[in-house]
């Protein structure tokens, strides 16, 4: 049995069950070694790490409970809001812009096309800061513009219109063209078939990309502190830093509070995740 | 604008001089066609020869390079034609039936009704329903498309089309994509279609339907009606070289030499509807 574990060579003498054999066991000498990989990988960064240190700053539980109501009704509160109101944007200029890259008039293509190019290549930090800086100087007459949280929908939104474009039109892409002949057959005018019948089954489609998009979104709405907040407006990463830093009077420096927001953030994206799969599992049956 | 009867009269089609051009190929070429309310036309002749282009342009799914088209009297060529309202009484049926997927059988066939036709959803479901059982598919309303077999979509589809009350019925080779064993429910639904005083324009590979059923039978070869007539004529005593070899070759597919004479088919015209987008508004 020694061919087990000296490989391939000789294989031409070996008998067909012989060689079932050898690979079960060579299957299982690879499998013993990765785990064997991890096990020392896990026992080293158990040993060389300081873990007492990381539990008592990490996981404070003085700090948690101190800090962890602030965290769920201002932070985690902030950061819904940002992320939905961004999301609300994304999604409806991101489905125009879809459907210019569409049109069959070449001026809306080429806007369509431009917009893509353009909020797809910017950081959206920057982005934010153009927003920030840029509304008070070219629109001083439009007070609702001005708004605070109307200046993050639009900066954290224009950036995701550029994304959530892509999915829809390949979504819409996705759909057979018999459906649309289908449909303008039965006398539906062309925003009506798109309407009824094209673009639901294109979101079927793009569900799961689009939760991919909210997912990021939750994770940009990070980038509002740079816009400089009032402390009723933090969400949880720089209500965590506040916190850490030792900034907010009474609460002890320390990183417990980041590893709090880190939870929160799953909080959001993990339910997300497992909705998706979930909607994903239902209309699977009905194809 | 109304669908009332107009020089041409209801569930008429009349077409003239008609091109139609893929880019530099020429699948249509100059067609003259007329059929009269009432009457079933079946379209045969080789993949390649124009047929389905011709059905297509008939409810302009594909633009006319030239020509003149009427449905019901109305000129759908004419630049100023609202197609939306002369599509809503020309039924199509398609090859790969096109069921709405998202959809339930039931709200395929109300889709349709309550969205362009404006009826109510009790209405609109009263029609559906005497349309599946006129196809035989009453028990199916809940169903969604991907359910069913080939042949019960395309009943469908039959159903969905009847459910917008059209004056005239556009066939696009309806058994094509159908296993074999499946063809004879959908034929026999066209046939009581025909039976009824339907007219249709059917494109099919279907001879025995064609001669049973069909009044008039049109063979098409390389963009021209080659030969037309009464069943009986064109499909039993063909008078063309090319019907003959054509239909030798249809009716006696084992037989290898039948058509040694039968000149080699041009460069295969684009699938229909896949070069130019058929449904920019006109």
């Amino acid at each position: 049995m020694s061919t087990a574990t000296t490989g391939t060579t000789g294989s031409t003498e070996e008998v067909p069950p012989q060689k079932k054999m050898t690979r079960k066991q060579r299957a299982l000498l690879i499998r013993s070694l990765q785990v064997a990989a991890l096990v020392a990988v896990v026992v080293v960064l158990a040993i060389v790490g300081d873990w007492g240190a990381f539990t008592k700053s990490f996981f404070n539980t003085d700090t948690i409970s101190k800090t962890i109501g602030r965290m769920f009704t201002s932070g985690l509160r902030s950061t819904i809001i940002y992320t939905l109101s961004a999301f609300a944007v994304g999604l409806s200029l991101g489905l125009i812009i879809a459907l210019m890259r569409l049109s069959d008039v070449a001026l809306y293509r080429w806007i369509g096309t431009a917009y893509v190019e353009l909020f797809r290549g910017l950081p959206a930090l920057l982005v934010l800061f153009l927003v920030t800086f840029g509304f008070p100087l070219v629109f001083p007459e439009i007070k609702f513009l001005q708004n605070f949280f109307v200046k993050v929908a639009i900066g954290l939104g224009s950036v995701a219109a550029a994304y959530i474009a892509e999915t829809i039109r390949a979504g819409i892409q996705a759909v057979p063209k018999g459906q649309m002949e289908a449909a303008r057959t039965l006398g539906m005018s062309n925003g009506t078939a798109m309407r009824k019948i094209i673009l639901p089954q294109a979101f079927r489609v793009i569900i799961p990309p689009l939760t991919n998009e909210i997912i990021l979104l939750v994770k940009d709405s990070s980038l509002v502190y740079a816009l400089g907040v009032t402390a009723s407006q933090y969400e949880l990463t720089k209500l965590g830093q506040s916190f850490a830093t030792g900034a907010i009077p009474g609460i002890p420096a320390g990183p417990t509070s980041l590893a709090l927001a880190g939870m929160f953030y799953l909080v959001i994206t993990l339910p997300l995740s497992q909705a998706v799969r979930q909607l994903e599992l239902k209309q699977q049956k009905r194809r | 604008m109304t669908t009332e009867t107009k020089p041409g009269g209801v569930g008429a089609i009349s077409v003239q001089g008609l091109v139609k051009s893929f880019g530099p190929i020429e699948v249509l070429k100059d067609i003259n066609l007329e059929i009269k309310p009432g009457e079933v036309v079946c379209v045969i002749g080789p993949s390649g020869s124009g047929k389905s282009t011709l059905l297509r342009c008939t409810n302009l799914l594909e633009t006319p390079t030239r020509g003149t088209v009427r449905v019901n009297g109305h000129e759908v060529t004419d630049p100023e034609c609202d197609l939306d309202v002369v599509r809503r009484s020309i039924g199509m049926v398609f090859q790969q039936f096109n069921l709405f997927p998202h959809l339930s059988v039931m709200q395929n066939l109300t889709v349709g009704q309550t969205q362009v036709l404006k009826r109510s959803k009790s209405e609109a479901e009263k029609i559906a329903r005497s349309n599946l059982e006129r196809v035989g598919l009453e028990h199916k309303e809940a169903a969604y498309p991907s359910q069913l077999s080939g042949g019960q979509q395309q009943r469908v589809a039959i159903a969905r089309s009847l459910s917008m009350t059209p004056d005239l019925m556009l066939f696009d080779e309806p058994t094509s994509a159908l296993d074999p064993e499946l063809v004879g429910e959908v034929l026999s639904v066209m046939k009581g279609l025909a039976n009824e005083g339907m007219t249709m324009m059917v494109v099919t590979h279907e001879m025995s339907f064609a001669r049973d059923v069909a009044d008039r039978v049109i063979f098409m070869d390389g963009g021209y009606i080659v030969e037309e007539g009464h069943p009986e004529d064109v499909i039993g005593n063909p008078q063309h070289k090319r019907t003959k070899s054509f239909l030798d070759r249809v009716l006696n597919p084992t037989k290898g030499d039948a058509g040694d004479d039968y000149p080699a088919p041009a460069a295969p015209a684009p699938t229909a509807g896949s070069i130019m987008d058929p449904l920019k508004p006109i």
